[in-house]
């Protein structure tokens, strides 16, 4: 087989699993909620109301797709979009087996860290563009909250380049079937890794830009039909692609007992982590913003050089 | 014609045309979305050089980080059309041309009167690998020490007077 048209086949199959599974835990989180907060939840269309996803998903295509007049009508167009497309973009370095990856990137890392940061646009134009006081606030919020947070997520993840030596997503599987799962010796990065993934996802506890209850859904409030569920699906695959990312940096990836496939052990990690950030939608409220802020600034940062500093002595000690 | 020739017109005609529109808008919000399409060409164009690393920093920095500030800024601003601005303040008009104008003339120096290709090694590979991370993290850390540590020194300074400047009294 050719490489070319190995990766045409790699690329197709990731696109259309990360579609399902974007679009099949809108079902999960509702289940999911429904079981901890003591309700049923979506149970009628099929059996345990699994084809509820297909319900909800021709009922957006066919409402009315309205722009405001007030709107900027091109950039209201363009800033939904952004978000679908970075988040499939950080998806191409991610190795879900051996090589299995869209493409092997030997700044894989950075290329993550570079597309997470260009979300923010998404929300920002969107909120801009829609010329309305709430929405303008909470673009405003995300602005100043994913900055913040980017740098935290940057920071917490040196520690993992230290110990692999690589910002080659592959080599950093690979070394911690050598060393061991870096979520061991890298806990303090997982930890701001973990609290920044849900500030970069911006979801529940710290989903302030959108924060129902002050602002009104925030930077989507002019947003219907498919442009809102582009920002909808776009918060599912980005909290699909922050689960992976913890996988592959701090739980060994692909590794994983040999009586299972390499994937197959990716994918259930993998479901592990996003089953956790529902459950934290269901028990945590949310922080006032100055909260948020003091927390990022003021704890997380010092935390994430500290991890720095100690990982690089203890590295060089033992070289 | 290779297939990184076609892939340089491409990037640069899409840095060119965006860096004419962005001076042309009169909102600084479209100006703002128009620079950030020019990071991202020349971000393309560090990559036809092999320079994946500065071509990663340069969107990383430039495009996600500094640009998201420049948005918050002008939304925060509100910022009026440039004629507002601009009437009746010749002063700076006269400085502005003064400032392209050095700029220009030098540019212009670089490109007619010096050998660019001088810097570069005879070598392809050597060059090529001169752009991974590795070699940028050597030579900022051996050659390149003090000017690096230097800079990191004017970032901090910079850093605490936005802090005071910001925080007006300490208790």
């Amino acid at each position: 087989m050719s490489p070319l048209l190995q990766t045409i086949i790699i690329t197709v199959v990731v696109l259309l699993v990360l579609m399902t599974i974007a679009a099949n835990l809108i079902w999960v989180e509702r289940r999911m909620l429904a079981l901890w907060q003591d309700r049923l939840g979506p149970n009628r269309v099929g059996p345990l109301g699994l084809v509820q996803v297909v319900a909800d998903m021709v009922k957006i295509f066919f409402k009315e797709d309205w722009i405001p007049k007030f709107a900027d009508r091109p950039v209201f167009f363009i800033a939904p979009t952004i978000v679908i497309i970075t988040v499939l973009m950080s998806f191409a370095v991610i190795p879900f087996a051996p090589g299995i990856s869209v493409v092997n990137l030997n700044v894989g890392l950075l290329f993550f860290l570079a597309m997470s940061s260009l979300g923010v646009y998404s929300v920002v134009l969107g909120g801009w563009s829609s010329n309305n006081k709430y929405s303008l606030l909470g673009s405003l919020r995300a602005a100043a909250q994913m900055i913040s947070y980017e740098v935290f997520m940057g920071l917490s993840l040196m520690g993992v380049v230290i110990l692999a030596g690589s910002f080659n997503l592959n080599d950093i599987v690979e070394a911690q079937g050598r060393i061991t799962w870096f979520f061991i010796p890298q806990i303090l990065g997982f930890f701001v890794f973990f609290l920044a993934g849900i500030a970069e996802t911006h979801r529940l506890p710290f989903d302030l830009p959108e924060a129902e209850s002050e602002l009104i859904s925030g930077f989507h409030s002019e947003y219907s039909g498919m442009k809102f569920g582009m920002f909808f699906v776009g918060e599912y695959l980005g909290i699909t692609l922050i689960s992976s990312m913890i996988v592959t940096l701090f739980f060994g990836g692909w590794l994983g007992p040999s009586f299972l496939p390499p994937v197959v052990w990716f994918l259930l990690k993998m479901a592990v982590f996003i089953l956790i950030f529902v459950l934290l939608r269901a028990a945590l409220p949310r922080p006032r913003y100055d909260q948020l802020m003091s927390y990022g600034w003021k704890f997380l940062l010092p935390l994430s050089l500290l991890n720095l500093v100690v990982t690089g002595l203890v590295v060089l000690l033992l070289k | 014609m290779s297939f990184e020739f076609i892939l340089f017109i491409f990037f640069s005609l899409i840095a060119a045309v965006s860096a004419v529109i962005m001076i042309t808008r009169p909102n600084p919000v479209m100006s703002a979305i128009f620079l950030i399409i020019n990071f991202f060409s020349i971000a393309g164009l560090y990559l036809i050089l092999h320079a994946q690393f500065i071509s990663i920093v340069q969107i990383i920095v430039y495009a996600g980080a500094i640009m998201v500030l420049f948005l918050f800024v002008l939304m925060l601003l509100n910022a009026k059309s440039e004629k507002d601005i601009l009437s009746g303040k010749n002063k700076i008009k006269i400085f502005a041309v003064v400032i392209a104008g050095l700029v220009f003339a030098q540019i212009a120096y670089l490109i007619f009167f010096s050998s660019p290709g001088k810097a570069l090694s005879p070598d392809v590979a050597a060059s090529i690998k001169a752009g991974t991370v590795e070699q940028i993290g050597k030579e900022l850390y051996t050659n390149y020490l003090l000017p690096f540590e230097a800079a990191g020194f004017l970032l901090l300074a910079s850093t605490i007077g936005a802090l005071v400047l910001a925080k007006k009294h300490f208790d």
